[in-house]
């Protein structure tokens, strides 16, 4: 086995550094959840592992110009434990928290979840629905992306070889908005999204959607921002015919594969049913109904 | 490349250690330093048996590097009794019997300390959703619950030991 090296740099630009001039395969580290199995089967043999999480800022969740910013590395237990981003965002935090075990919420990071790039990753359909920004960083500075421009197929990212993720924005709150993230899984627990759909909407005072972004996972190459299914809740209340069209526009963006999970058939239907049942759970929350925990 | 030196506190032993990249945690907690509690069951982070406590926070140990462990406090199976005496989860699992074959056993006695540790009045189900990633194919798991549940009682002093 040709040896393998390990940095963990203290400032960004020792890290783009160390990305950019790795002769070999270079990867960056955040919680390792993921690059530590691919490592161990043999399936990812990099020459340079590059850890994140002693850079400044990357660790921690802090409030900026009345969004929030989450540091790209930081754990789900730690996304949890946050009671301010837990109340505005709740959707992107019982997506995160999903994810595998208690022990690996101790480790796994938005950014690995993102950058792991799989179809069915459980965070990535509530961060697009919220329109969070990545902000990433490499030999040409520092540059802000959608988080939907970051995966491109499966295991596949936009990043150019020196570039990773530092934190991401999510945007301030209107009033009456929230969000909401569900998978469908056939146990309560530790298992990967047969599918997953996240929602994020803003109403008016009266109960009327005035915007909305709804994602799907697991029903695609990569994670999907749907548009049209966006576009079948704005304008309109949380009623059978609203919920009639959504389930239609989501089901219409599925491009799903038959797996061990699921067939194209039934992960379809699934994704049509989940996005009506996450969308009573986002409006619920918007009006202030509830926000109790989803699993 | 040469082998990383490692400093960290071991089970409140300041230890030092060198390893290779590619070594896990538990590579370096079972093969470097001997500590053999921690189990080796799935090596994906998967099982739990692995599990052990570094800086408050529940991990998988076979899911860090031992180059990352520089710097950081780790409890490990070995760390969890004071001397001869048992902490009150181990005394509870041999009363409830909550095991059997016992190699799942030091992975969910470390993750039942790190729950009773962050919520020392846990209900059932934040047990069971906790331990979730502690595999068992022994107890079935209600001896265990029953075990924390009891364990956690004596923790808050509303029962003896």
């Amino acid at each position: 086995m040709p040896s393998l090296n390990y940095a963990a740099p203290a400032t960004v630009d020792e890290a783009v550094k160390l990305l950019a001039g790795a002769s070999g395969l270079a990867k960056v580290m955040s919680g390792g959840t993921d690059l530590l199995v691919q490592l161990r089967s043999g399936r990812l043999r990099p020459d340079l592992i590059v850890d994140t999480k002693k850079l400044p800022g990357i660790m921690g969740i802090r409030q900026e110009a009345g969004g929030f910013v989450i540091g790209a590395a930081t754990p789900g237990a730690v996304l949890e434990a946050d009671a301010a981003l837990t109340k505005a965002w709740p959707g992107v935090v019982e997506a995160m928290d999903l994810i595998g075990s208690t022990q690996i919420q101790g480790r796994a990071s938005l950014a690995g979840n993102l950058c792991n790039a799989s179809p069915a990753a459980d965070s990535v359909p509530a961060l697009f629905a919220a329109a969070a920004i990545a902000v990433i960083v490499g030999p040409n500075g520092k540059r802000e992306v959608p988080v939907e421009q970051v995966p491109t197929g499966p295991g596949r990212t936009s990043l150019a070889k020196g570039e990773f993720i530092l934190e991401f924005r999510l945007p301030p709150r209107p009033p009456h908005s929230s969000d909401a993230y569900l998978r469908f899984i056939p146990r309560t627990e530790m298992d990967i999204a047969v599918v997953g759909c996240g929602i994020c909407l803003t109403l008016d005072a009266g109960g009327t959607c005035t915007a909305a972004r709804v994602a799907l996972g697991a029903v695609a190459p990569t994670v999907l921002l749907v548009p049209a299914a966006a576009d079948a809740l704005i304008g309109h209340k949380l009623d059978d015919a609203t919920l009639a069209r959504l389930d239609a526009a989501a089901q219409a963006a599925c491009k799903p594969i038959d797996d061990k999970r699921g067939t194209i058939v039934y992960r379809t239907k699934v994704a049509g049913v989940l996005a009506r049942r996450v969308a009573a759970i986002a409006f619920d929350r918007a009006l202030g109904k509830t926000s109790a925990k989803t699993h | 490349m040469s082998k990383h030196h490692v400093s960290a506190v071991i089970n409140g032993e300041p230890t030092e250690f060198l390893c290779e990249t590619q070594q896990t945690l538990l590579d370096v907690l079972r093969d470097e330093i001997g500590l053999t509690g921690s189990k080796e069951g799935c090596a994906s982070g998967d099982c739990g048996a692995c599990s052990v406590i570094v800086d408050g926070r529940l991990i998988c140990s076979c899911l860090m590097l031992g180059c990352e462990a520089d710097g950081t406090a780790i409890t490990t199976i070995e760390g969890i009794a004071q001397g001869d005496h048992l902490h009150p989860v181990q005394q509870k699992f041999l009363e409830h019997a909550a095991l059997q074959c016992g190699f799942c056993t030091p992975g969910l006695i470390v993750a039942s300390k790190a729950l009773l540790d962050e919520n020392p009045n846990p209900t059932e189900e934040e047990a069971r959703y906790w331990l979730a990633g502690n595999l068992c194919r022994c107890t079935g798991y209600d001896k265990v619950i029953r075990a924390v549940m009891d364990a956690a009682e004596v923790m808050r002093g509303e029962k003896a030991a």
